[in-house]
This record gives C-alpha cells, sequence and structure tokens, in this order.
C-alpha cells in the first residue's frame, strides 16, 4: 500500500470513529428526552438531580481535573447559587429564567474573590483555605435573617411548566435542567479544546514548565476558579428550582466532600466523569442503605474505596480500560 | 473513540435505572361504596403500608432510634393483635441524612414507588418543610410529623400535614402559666438557640407573658455551631433576673446547667425545656447540681420508677424486649416511637373510611383520644380549625436522681385559647 492510500484510509477510519461518536451522541440525546415520558416522576426527579450534581461536578472537574487545584468548598458555591436564585424569587419576585444568569455571576464573583488569594496556595494549604469556605457559609447564612430566612430557609414555588408544552412539573424541570447541562457541557468542552483548555493542563502537569511556556499562572489559575464556582452556581440555581426550598442544612461540609468524593470516582478530568460521578451522588447512597438500613454510610465509603481500588482513574478510567481490552481481544480474533 | 465507549457506558447505565413505565401519572386505586372516589393507594383488607423518613445517618441520627420503637410497635400488633382492624402495618424507613433534598427524594420514592398509604412521620423542621408542597400537591397524609415547630398547626394551606408532640409554643406557654401562679413578678433571663426551634418557643413564651406582671430582663442567643455558651451565660448572670429560661437542644442544655452551677452568686429558678431535660443531659453535670431545675414533658419516662408498675409502661419493656431484642427500652426515643405509633394505630382505627381521605379527616377530628403511653391527662384532640393534637403537658422537678411530676396537667388550650398563626 503506497503512503498516499494509508493515509486516505486513516483518514477515512478516523472519520467512521467521529461518524459513530456523533451517533452515539445523537442516540445518548434522544434517550435522555425520551425518557421521562417513560419514568416515573421520582425517577425524572432522581436524573433531575443527577443532572444537577453533574453541571457542578464539571465545574469542579475543570478546577480539579484539568488545572490541578484542589478545592473542598464546592458546596458553597452551589449555596450561593441556590440561594441567589431564592432570594430573587423570594424578595423580588423575578421570573425565574432570569435567576440563572444572576447566580452565575454571583457565584463567579465569588469564585473570583477567592481564586485571587488562592493563586498564592498549593496543595494542603489550598484544600484549607477552601474548606474553610465551606464552613463558614452556613453560619453565615443563619445570621442575616431578613434576607435568608435564618435557619427556616425559605420556601419557593417551582417553575410552573408553560401551557404550550403539555408537560407535568417534573418533566419541564428536567428539560430545562437538561438543556442547561447540555449547554454547560459543550462550552466546558470548548473551553477545554482551546488554548484556554491548553494551558490549563499545562499548569496541572507542570507548573513551572507551563510558566515558562509562558502561560501566565495567576490569570489562569484564578479564571479556572471563577468558572468554576459559575457552573457550581448554576447548578445550586437548578436545585432552587427542583426542590423549592433552601435552607442552610441543605449546604452543610459534607456536600463539599460529596462533590469531591463523586468526581474523584467518576473519574478526574475526563469528559464523562462528571456525569458519571452525579449517577454515583445520586444513587450509591440510596443503594447501601438497601444493602444495610443500619449504617448506609458505611456502606456508602466502602463502596467508594472499593471504587477506587477497583478502578483508580475512575469510573470513566475504568470504562475505558474495559472498552480498550474489549477491542484488543476483538482484534486478535 | 475512548470517549463514545464511555458514552455507551453511561447511556447503559442511564438505560438500566431507565426501565420501567410511567405508572405514576395513571391516578391509584379509588374505593367503591360508601367512599366512593376515594384514594386506596397503600391499603388493601389485610395490608396497609406506611413510610416514615429519618436520618439514619449524620449529625441527627440519635433521632434514628424512633423508627426502631415504631417497628416494634407495629410487630407486636401485626403479631399479637391482628394489625390496625385486620391489616397488618408494612413499615418502610427510609434515610435521608437530615438532608431537605434526599428528604424529598425519599417522600417522592415511598409516595411514587413503594405506593404507601400515608408518610408516617418526617423528621425535623428543614425535612418536614421540604417535602409537605409535594405531599398535600399528591394528597397523601403526611401524619405525626417528629417536629414541634407550630406551622404544621396553624397553617391552612396544607391539610394533608399535621404534628404530634406539643409544638414549642404550647410548651413556652406552660412556663408561662407556672410563672404566672407561683413568681407573678418573676425578672427572667433567657437563653436561647437562633434557630426555628428556640425562636418559636421564645416568641411563644413572650407572648404568654404578655399582659402579667413577669418582665424578660436578659436575652442571649447561641448558634449551633457555637463552642460555648459561657460568655451568654456570663451576660445572663448581671441580669439579676431570678428565673433562668434555657432553650437549648442537649450538648448546650448541659453547659447551661453546668454554668448556672458553678455561679454561686446567682441562684436563678432554672427552667429547662423538654428537648434537654433527658436524664443523659443532666447526669455529667451532677445531680446534686440539678436539684430544683423545673422541665416538663407529655409522656411517660421509661426510667421514672413512678411507671414501674404501669400496665402500657410494663407491657412496652416487654414488647421491646420481644420485638426489638438487644435494644435498651430506656431510651426515651423508643417510647416515643411506641407513643406515636399508638396514636397512629388509633387515628386510624377511628377513620370512618380506609381510604386516604379517611386517615385525614380522622386526624383533623381527633376528639379526647386516650394514649396510655402519654401522661395521664394528656390526649390527643384536633378539630377543623386546631392542627395540634396534644397540646397539653405536665410539669416537673428534678429531685434526688429522677424528674418529678407535679400539679396537674396544664390544657394550654384552656389557659391561653386556640394557637393561631
Amino acid at each position: 500500500m503506497s503512503e498516499a492510500a494509508e493515509a486516505r484510509a486513516s483518514g477515512s477510519r478516523w472519520r467512521v470513529a467521529a461518524n459513530r461518536r456523533w451517533i452515539i451522541m445523537a442516540l445518548l440525546l434522544a434517550l435522555t428526552c425520551y425518557a421521562p415520558f417513560q419514568l416515573v416522576p421520582f425517577r425524572v426527579f432522581q436524573f433531575t438531580m443527577v443532572l444537577i450534581y453533574a453541571v457542578a461536578l464539571l465545574g469542579l472537574n475543570l478546577l480539579v481535573g484539568h488545572t490541578g487545584q484542589i478545592s473542598l468548598g464546592h458546596g458553597a458555591y452551589f449555596a450561593v447559587g441556590a440561594y441567589t436564585a431564592a432570594i430573587l424569587l423570594h424578595s423580588w419576585h423575578v421570573p425565574y429564567p432570569a435567576t440563572l444568569p444572576a447566580a452565575a455571576v454571583a457565584a463567579f464573583a465569588l469564585g473570583l474573590a477567592f481564586g485571587v488569594p488562592a493563586v498564592r496556595l498549593r496543595g494542603l494549604y489550598l484544600a484549607l483555605v477552601t474548606l474553610a469556605i465551606a464552613i463558614f457559609l452556613v453560619p453565615l447564612l443563619k445570621r442575616f435573617e431578613s434576607v435568608t430566612g435564618g435557619s427556616m430557609g425559605l420556601t419557593l414555588a417551582k417553575p410552573v411548566p408553560p401551557a404550550w408544552t403539555g408537560l407535568a412539573e417534573d418533566q419541564w424541570l428536567y428539560f430545562l435542567t437538561l438543556a442547561v447541562a447540555v449547554v454547560a457541557f459543550l462550552v466546558t468542552r470548548s473551553v477545554l479544546r482551546s488554548r484556554v483548555g491548553r494551558a490549563l493542563h499545562a499548569i496541572r502537569d507542570n507548573e513551572a514548565a507551563a510558566e515558562v511556556m509562558g502561560v501566565r499562572l495567576s490569570f489562569y489559575k484564578t479564571l479556572s476558579f471563577a468558572w468554576s464556582a459559575m457552573l457550581a452556581g448554576i447548578a445550586g440555581c437548578l436545585y432552587t428550582w427542583v426542590i423549592g426550598y433552601v435552607s442552610p442544612d441543605s449546604f452543610v461540609v459534607t456536600l463539599s466532600i460529596t462533590l469531591l468524593a463523586g468526581l474523584v470516582v467518576g473519574g478526574l478530568g475526563s469528559y464523562w466523569g462528571p456525569l458519571l460521578g452525579g449517577l454515583f451522588v445520586m444513587f450509591v447512597p440510596s443503594i447501601s442503605q438497601s444493602v444495610n438500613d443500619a449504617a448506609p454510610g458505611v456502606v456508602f465509603g466502602l463502596l467508594i474505596i472499593a471504587v477506587m481500588y477497583v478502578a483508580p482513574t475512575g469510573l470513566a478510567g475504568l470504562a475505558g480500560r474495559a472498552a480498550y481490552s474489549i477491542k484488543k481481544t476483538l482484534r486478535k480474533e | 473513540m475512548r470517549v463514545s465507549v464511555i458514552g455507551c457506558t453511561a447511556m447503559l447505565l442511564a438505560a438500566v435505572a431507565a426501565c420501567g413505565g410511567r405508572g405514576g401519572t395513571e391516578p391509584g386505586a379509588t374505593a367503591s361504596g360508601p367512599c366512593q372516589g376515594q384514594q386506596t393507594t397503600g391499603i388493601t383488607d389485610k395490608t396497609i403500608k406506611l413510610g416514615g423518613i429519618y436520618p439514619l445517618s449524620g449529625p441527627a441520627s440519635a433521632y434514628g432510634d424512633i423508627p426502631k420503637g415504631i417497628k416494634a410497635y407495629f410487630d407486636y400488633i401485626n403479631a399479637e393483635k391482628n394489625g390496625i382492624g385486620g391489616r397488618k402495618v408494612e413499615f418502610v424507613v427510609r434515610d435521608d441524612g437530615y438532608q431537605p433534598p434526599k428528604a424529598v427524594e425519599e417522600a417522592r420514592r415511598l409516595v411514587e414507588q413503594e405506593q404507601v398509604f400515608a408518610l408516617f412521620q418526617t423528621l425535623g423542621t428543614p425535612s418536614t418543610t421540604a417535602t409537605w408542597d409535594y405531599t398535600n400537591q399528591r394528597k397523601v397524609p403526611q401524619i405525626f410529623v417528629a417536629t414541634g415547630a407550630s406551622k404544621w398547626g396553624t397553617d391552612t394551606k396544607h391539610p394533608w400535614t399535621i404534628g404530634w408532640q406539643p409544638n414549642y409554643i404550647s410548651e413556652a406557654r406552660v412556663y408561662a402559666q407556672y410563672l404566672k401562679k407561683e413568681k407573678p413578678t418573676a425578672k427572667v433571663a433567657v437563653l436561647y438557640q437562633n434557630d426555628d426551634f428556640g425562636k418559636d418557643l421564645f416568641g411563644g413564651f413572650k407572648r404568654a407573658i404578655e399582659g402579667s406582671g413577669i418582665t424578660v430582663v436578659g436575652e442571649q442567643s447561641y448558634e449551633v455551631t457555637d463552642p460555648s455558651i459561657d460568655p451568654q451565660m456570663r451576660n445572663l448572670a448581671g441580669s439579676k433576673a431570678d428565673v433562668f429560661l434555657n432553650i437549648t437542644t442537649p450538648k448546650f442544655g448541659s453547659q447551661a446547667l453546668a454554668a448556672d452551677a458553678k455561679n454561686t452568686a446567682w441562684n436563678p429558678l432554672h427552667i429547662i425545656n423538654n428537648v434537654s431535660s433527658s436524664i443523659t443531659v443532666l447526669k455529667p453535670v451532677g445531680f446534686e447540681n440539678v436539684q430544683g431545675v423545673v422541665s416538663s414533658t407529655y409522656y411517660k419516662d421509661p426510667r421514672d420508677a413512678t411507671w414501674n408498675d404501669d400496665a402500657e409502661m410494663k407491657l412496652y419493656k416487654a414488647k421491646m424486649a420481644q420485638y426489638a431484642p438487644g435494644t435498651d427500652p430506656n431510651v426515651p426515643f423508643f417510647t416515643f416511637g411506641w407513643a406515636v405509633a399508638d396514636s397512629f394505630n388509633k387515628t386510624m382505627s377511628a377513620a370512618k373510611c380506609p381510604t386516604r381521605e379517611g386517615l385525614r379527616d380522622s386526624m383533623r377530628s381527633l376528639s379526647n383520644v386516650q394514649i396510655n403511653m402519654l401522661l395521664p391527662g394528656v390526649t390527643m384532640t384536633t378539630a377543623a380549625d386546631d392542627g395540634f393534637p396534644i397540646e397539653s403537658m405536665q410539669l416537673m422537678k428534678f429531685k434526688g436522681e429522677g424528674w418529678e411530676l407535679f400539679g396537674n396537667v396544664i390544657d394550654t388550650r384552656k389557659e391561653f385559647g386556640p394557637l393561631t398563626g
């Protein structure tokens, strides 16, 4: 075979692979759109929550998986988004679609504010500072009772599906969340494929080398923090729409830790990690409760350990490895 | 290629979870005959299925003992009393970890997937607040929620939700009533937890003493996250009050009792709220330091020797040993569970129709229903405009190594009129 022919062949093989990828994406999207009409509202609600966690994890993945920083305080940004939406809905009676950009901006600003000092910190020190955010937010929310509703929280009306859609409330919320999640996914993906993404990866892999190559560390790290916080804030806003109730007790430190655990289990730095992590965060606690009624926490912990032992690169990594070995076996035959 | 394979896996996961049709949108089963058209989901001639949501994990997991008491009671009546009116009770417990979003998920699971007849207890004000819109939209009874917030009774938009234990405002009224009689010119110092519980109780107290000679001369609040309440106690001691109202949760209750005992220059009458009146709170302070402390209660304390010969208490201890072996029946949460399960039994038995509507109407028309585990004289009464089953309590004073009841049961309805928002 001549070199040109070989190049053509590999090119077409690449095209086939790309096509297949698009077909699979389309199938996946079709399935996610079809599912809410087949499932009971309770399941639809669960998948809505999976998507919400996935959006938050998308942000966390940007920071932890792609930039190599750590955050134990993402629950706080999530809470800021949720409370921004809740306060706007409750005190200002803003139409609910308008709360989404507001929550995004608020979380972005907060992420930026914390990103600046965080640039000077590394590793454990950074982890501690971000943990502090998550810890002090809860008492703070309880203090300003006239605005935040104190420890009683705020109860809100859920978005009503427009009549022309003919959808039930849970389906409407699902599609709203799905739309936001898809947009967030595509935007993050294109960001990561751009200059910015390469800069972030360079920082993760070797800060010194990245700096030598002309990557402005402080700029990109701060940006990564802010973007990551913004996605968490967007997830928080969706959460407020779906649950219709916010209280400080919903956003304790455990939320931040659970998010991080979900991401690590799902797969750090992979595209599908956030979605798998969302599924894990949502379903594994209830599965572990059905395994043992008395101590769901213990079973949950053991499952995390088991997953990390079997799949050190997360579920996404495990799937990738499985696919690779299947392909290899197929090729041998 | 790698990405798409992972995508396949995600899709597969989604597809696996997606099995099952959309059954929930169809209207549930309904009754015929005199109760025609009423919902009979979760109830048959032989069974009744209930769902409860409690924090079995997380910081509030101590409350996870309540469903054990309930289960022991239901196991007992299923095995020995042929259930509730011939219907065997199935009680499904789910864990929300005291997290409102989890409570919403579990409420939906119980109603839509487990197809329970009613939610019998959700625990905690946040979890109940997060779920009651849903249960009322779906017209599912959410009966005897385990929280003392007053809004379950004062609210008029949620007829399917009702509390059980005396609400915090009623409890405050009991103390106010006691002071009006014993110390009509009392100067009161108050320490309260800065949340709905503390504010409900303190607010109720302030309203109850309006127009009397009793005054609040000092008030201090604390956060659940505070490490210590010593600064607050020093400030209160400076107020020269002769009554100290201790509105705290157990950990802080102990601290306040200890601080009061340590300060020999300030010796007010110490009133501690029911939430912190457990022996486990008083013991670390030393029994000699808490003599004469006043509190109030409404159900029988398994550790109180007064009830050693009480028929219900003997039954309770015997059945706990039989149906929940290995547990200590002296834990008040088990007793609480037993009492509330008995209350459900009586309420369900009194329902005219074995339907969700029947239970709703029954729980809102209780008339002096006697529950043997409650103190003699404490009964359950509700009406269309009265959503508080228990509004009577009895005072108790700490003497020797335990509480001693004194005075009559105080019916706050009679003394203060109905409680409204």
